[in-house]
Order: C-alpha cells, then sequence, then structure tokens
C-alpha cells in the first residue's frame, strides 16, 4: 500500500517536474531577476579579477616607484599612482582577493558556527538552549561595528584577525534566526513521526532539520558576504584590518588619501568606487536570491 | 502591560552584567600585563621590576581577577570608570566633553534621514513596479553599499576641490553661533544620514506595501476614499511600527556611523574618542566606552520593545 502510493507520487512528481538544468536554473533567474543577475555579473568580475590579478594587474601592488608619485589617471596608469607611486589600477586588483576572501571567510564562518548553535539550541531545549541564548543576548547587546572594533584591536592588525572579528558578532544573530526555523521545524508531524519510529537525533537534525534550514542560512550568508566586506574595509581604514602594505580597499582609503585631495584625488576616488560595486553586487544579488528562495517575501526591499 | 514589563527588564540584568563580563576579559584578561603596557607605551626599553609592581598595585592589577572584576563594577555603578591612561583624567570627564557633539550628530542624522526616507519610501510603495519604484529602490540599496568613510572623503574632496574650503575643526554648540555649528555639521550629518536614509526607506516601502494589500484598505477604497486618507490615514498609521524597531537596530548603525565620520572630519565625538582609545591602547577609556555603548544599545532596544507592546497588545500576552 504505503510503496505504491509512494511509487506513484514519484511517478507524478518525476512527470510533472522535470529535474531542472543548471543552465535552465541560471537562465530563469536571469529572466526573472534582472538586478539579481545584474548583481550576479558583479560578483563574477571581481572573482575573475581576484584570480586573475597576477596577470591582469600591469604593476606589482607592493612596489612603489619615487619617480612616478602622483600620477594622473591616464594611458600609463589608468587610475593614477599613489603617494609612493604605486600603480591604483593593479592594487585594487589585488585588493579584490583581500575583499573577496575576508567577506567569504568571515561569513561562512560565522554563518555557520551561528546555524550550529541555533540548531542545538532549538533541539536540546531546556537548560542548553536557555543558557545559549544568554550567550546570544549578551554578545547582541554590542553594535556590530563596535564588538569588531573591540575584537581587532585586541587582535592586532592581521588579514585573518579581521575575519575573526567580523565573523564573531554575526554568530548571535544568525544563530536567533535559525533557532527560530529549527524550533518550527521540529513542531512539524513528519518530524514527531520518524522521531516515534525510532530515529536518532543525530538523523532528525541531518535528515530533517538541516534541509529546512538551508534557505535561511543561504539567504543569510549572502546578505552577510556585502556586509563583511563594508565591515572590513571600515576595519582597515580606522587603521584594524590589515596592515600596510596590504592592498586592502580600506586601507587605500585612510590615512594620506584624503590629506592629498587637491593634488590627487583619485587616490581617494577609485577605491571607494571599488568597495561600493562590489558590495552593491553582493547585496543585489542577495536580495533577488532572497525573493526567490523564500516567496513569502516576496516584494519586500 | 506590567508584568510584560518586569519580565523584560528581569532579563536585562544578566544580559548586562554577562556584557560588562565580556568586556572585561576582552580588554583585560586577553591583552596581558596592562601596567607592561603603559610602561611599553611610554619608555619602550628598560622597565624596573619595582616600579612594574608598584604600577600593578596602583591598577589594582596584583588583586585576584573577580576582585578586579568587581571593583571595576562598583565603579560602574558610581560612574567612576578610572582614569584614562593617555591623558591621566577621568574617563567619564573625557566623555561628558566629547558627548554633545556626537549626540547632536546623531540626532541630526536621524531627524534629517527620516524627513527622506519616510516619504520616499511611501512614494515607492504607492507606485510599485514602476520606474519611480525602481529608482527609488536602486538608490536605496546602493546608498547601503557606500561605505561612510568615504562618503565622509568625497565630502571633504569636493569641499577642498571646488570651494578650496575646509570645514572648521572647533566645535561650537549651535546656541552660541549656530551658523559655525551649521557649517561644521552639515557634512558629517549627510555622511551618518544617508545611510540610515536608505535602511528606512527600504523598511518603510516593505512594510506598506504589506499594509496596502489588508483588507481595511481595500474596504476604505471600496468606501470611496480619496488615495490621500487612504494612504496616510490608514496605511501609513498601520506601517509605522516596523519602522520604529529600526530606529532600535539603526542605532547600532548609528554608532558606527559616528565611529568612522567623525574619524573622517576629525570631529572631537565620542566615536573618534573610541579610535583613539583603541590607537593608544588606553584600555580603561576603551572598556568604558564599550560598555557604556551596548548599555546604550540594551537601553534602545528595550524601549523599542516596550513602544511596540504598547501600541501592539498581541506582544504583551504572548
Amino acid at each position: 500500500m504505503a510503496t505504491n502510493i509512494e511509487v506513484a507520487h514519484a511517478t507524478a512528481s518525476a512527470t510533472l517536474a522535470p529535474k531542472p538544468t543548471f543552465a535552465g536554473v541560471v537562465a530563469r533567474f536571469a529572466r526573472t531577476k534582472p538586478l539579481g543577475a545584474a548583481g550576479a555579473v558583479i560578483i563574477l568580475g571581481m572573482l575573475f579579477l581576484a584570480v586573475f590579478a597576477q596577470a591582469l594587474a600591469p604593476y606589482d601592488p607592493y612596489v612603489g616607484d619615487y619617480g612616478a608619485q602622483f600620477q594622473r589617471p591616464g594611458a600609463e596608469h589608468w587610475f593614477g599612482t599613489d603617494e609612493f607611486g604605486r600603480d591604483v589600477l593593479s592594487r585594487i586588483m589585488y585588493g579584490a582577493r583581500i575583499a573577496l576572501f575576508v567577506g567569504f571567510a568571515a561569513s561562512l564562518i560565522g554563518c555557520t558556527i551561528g546555524a550550529f548553535l541555533g540548531v542545538i539550541s532549538a533541539y536540546w531545549g531546556g537548560r542548553v538552549d536557555l543558557l545559549l541564548e544568554r550567550l546570544m543576548d549578551i554578545l547582541l547587546a554590542f553594535p556590530q561595528l563596535i564588538l569588531a572594533l573591540a575584537i581587532a584591536s585586541i587582535l592586532g592588525p592581521a588579514v585573518q584577525n579581521v575575519v575573526i572579528a567580523i565573523s564573531i558578532p554575526v554568530i548571535p544573530r544568525v544563530a536567533r534566526v535559525v533557532r527560530a526555523t529549527a524550533l518550527s521545524v521540529k513542531e512539524n508531524v513528519y518530524v514527531e513521526a520518524v522521531q516515534a519510529l525510532g530515529a536518532t537525533r543525530r538523523r532528525v537534525i541531518l535528515q530533517h532539520i538541516i534541509p529546512n534550514i538551508a534557505a535561511p542560512y543561504i539567504i543569510m550568508l549572502t546578505a552577510q558576504l556585502g556586509a563583511a566586506i563594508l565591515a572590513e574595509a571600515a576595519l582597515s581604514y580606522l587603521g584594524l584590518g590589515a596592515a600596510e602594505p596590504t592592498p586592502s580597499w580600506g586601507l587605500m582609503l585612510s590615512g594620506s588619501a584624503p590629506s592629498y585631495a587637491e593634488k590627487a584625488p583619485w587616490i581617494a576616488l577609485f577605491p571607494g568606487i571599488a568597495i561600493s560595486l562590489g558590495v552593491f553586487g553582493f547585496n543585489l544579488f542577495g536580495d533577488s536570491l532572497r525573493d526567490a528562495l523564500d516567496p513569502k517575501l516576496k516584494g519586500r526591499g | 502591560m506590567g508584568t510584560y514589563l518586569t519580565k523584560r527588564l528581569l532579563l536585562i540584568v544578566p544580559t548586562l552584567l554577562g556584557a560588562a563580563a565580556l568586556v572585561f576579559v576582552i580588554m583585560r584578561v586577553i591583552p596581558g600585563d596592562v601596567a607592561l603596557l603603559i610602561f611599553g607605551g611610554e619608555a619602550g626599553g628598560q622597565i624596573d621590576a619595582k616600579q612594574l609592581a608598584d604600577m600593578r598595585h596602583r591598577l589594582g592589577l596584583d588583586q585576584p581577577l573577580i576582585v578586579q572584576f568587581g571593583t571595576w563594577l562598583w565603579g560602574v555603578l558610581r560612574f567612576d570608570f578610572g582614569n584614562s591612561l593617555w591623558t591621566g583624567r577621568p574617563v567619564i570627564e573625557e566623555l561628558l566633553i566629547r558627548l554633545p557633539l556626537s549626540l547632536e550628530l546623531a540626532i541630526a542624522a536621524t531627524f534629517v534621514s527620516v524627513l527622506i526616507a519616510i516619504p520616499l519610501g511611501m512614494l515607492a510603495a504607492i507606485r510599485q513596479d514602476t520606474w519611480v519604484d525602481y529608482l527609488v529602490r536602486i538608490v536605496s540599496i546602493g546608498g547601503l553599499a557606500i561605505p561612510s568613510f568615504w562618503v565622509g572623503i568625497l565630502c571633504i574632496l569636493m569641499l577642498v576641490i571646488f570651494f578650496g574650503w575646509g570645514p572648521p575643526l572647533e566645535f561650537t554648540p549651535p546656541w552660541i553661533d549656530p551658523w559655525a555649528n551649521f557649517q561644521m555639521m552639515v557634512w558629517p550629518v549627510v555622511t551618518v544620514g544617508y545611510r540610515y536614509a536608505a535602511v528606512t526607506t527600504r523598511m518603510t516601502r516593505s512594510t506598506l506595501l504589506e499594509v496596502l494589500r489588508e483588507d481595511y484598505i481595500r474596504t476604505a477604497w471600496a468606501k470611496g476614499l480619496r488615495e490621500r486618507a487612504v494612504v496616510i490615514r490608514h496605511a501609513l498609521k498601520n506601517s509605522m511600527l516596523p519602522v520604529i524597531t529600526l530606529v532600535g537596530t539603526e542605532f547600532a548603525f548609528l554608532i558606527g556611523g559616528l565611529v568612522v565620520t567623525e574619524t573622517v572630519f576629525t570631529l572631537n565625538g565620542v566615536g573618534r574618542f573610541v579610535v583613539d582609545a583603541v590607537a593608544h591602547r588606553d584600555y580603561p577609556v576603551v572598556q568604558a566606552l564599550i560598555f557604556l555603548i551596548a548599555f546604550g544599545f540594551v537601553v534602545v532596544n528595550l524601549l523599542v520593545d516596550l513602544t511596540y507592546a504598547w501600541f501592539d497588545p498581541r506582544i504583551r500576552y504572548r
């Protein structure tokens, strides 16, 4: 009986919904979400620059040429040179590596730890839940940038420390949302059913809870990417992120850049455009992805 | 409302104690010997063991950690956060000097951005999926992508290149010379405010869109009310609640905005005080400021929740 229904169900869904190909999904996304597709193009462009920075960059981003300080943007240096005679375009290309690395690493670490804690909190309940919730309350008492700033100031200026500093404030925010989702999934009748059939905790979590929190996890991850890139830029600008001579976009804007405003405004112009464009791409893509994955939120934003 | 209020107030106590403990651990325990840092900062080379022991004693670092934490907490309750290692003056005094500027900046930025954001968000929602809506959405998503320190730098670039003029550096309170105050604050207010405006615009648009689909709006249309009455009297009023919440979450953005904006414009406010204290490794100051910011954040969020509960009775009884 049960097998008959299963077979019927399987054939019905197989005929009704052919397995979508990857290309098909991409084409559909581009057609229905033009803004999201534009975001994806920006992200891919940034990835391309980061991966092939070595081949694409016309100059060494670390080596200055003291004969060529403050060169105007032109055929030789498209984006001009800075106060050490370093090529701004090359530094921006290498900077994409730092931005993407920090963005992805911090978001992945923060969201994954947060999701893990959220699932544990929801599934174990009781004292574990209470303790974790209070702990998250404490972390949530600090504005994101302030907590990141405090952590970064203790760890010292280095790229890997920025990743830690940015990911920790993300944890409680993700844990909250994932906990709420996991709690509602746990209440579903099918979860009760598999529990009644004697499924282990591990099995319930892996097979039933995790797949259901995948959508909010991905939504938060993409939303976090842009925010993490912005946070890296802000920390580096404040002198708490990557240290000189690392070509970090935020660092390129700090210190001397505004003081050469009259002489060489391009030093302060191009890195800012790079940050804004990159974050804009991630935000556009994240927004559309959220709409596509979570129909309840359609029309928002 | 009474039980809800008590419950919320009771929950705040462990949170604030935990926040104080976390700040204490981050600022006092992890960096190691603060006394050594002080000497390292001032003298650098040779450190006399006796002097070091004296300094440890003076700062109370020879006490057990829990006693140190207790002493600090007791001080916090009496608004005594110790002295700055950099200037030697009480932290609270240094803070009070800088507070008016930051308060003015925060209030003006909030005011200006809400004034821009609510009409824009409304317009986008009423004209959903037209070019107006798309324009507002792109501008607001773009606003979120542009780092505020860069907006500040652009303001300075523009002023210097086109007007050959830098903003005045000395803070003049508005009640002494309003024009000088305006000249100094207008660009920082733009820098802090535009981001806030972007977030609020998005929020206003999305909540208004939701409300516009409610049954009572259809009723309002059906009974022949004009668009103005439907949107302002019925829809906007009911969509303002989530926007109020935003004011709370935005407090965090605002603090972040103050930190970077005051640094860009070299304004002597609380935000720059944090950055300077971090740069000088002035631990008593950093510890005090971060705890006070957390305290403010928790209180603002509580107030927002209470407003919410006040306006929406369903929340109180949950």
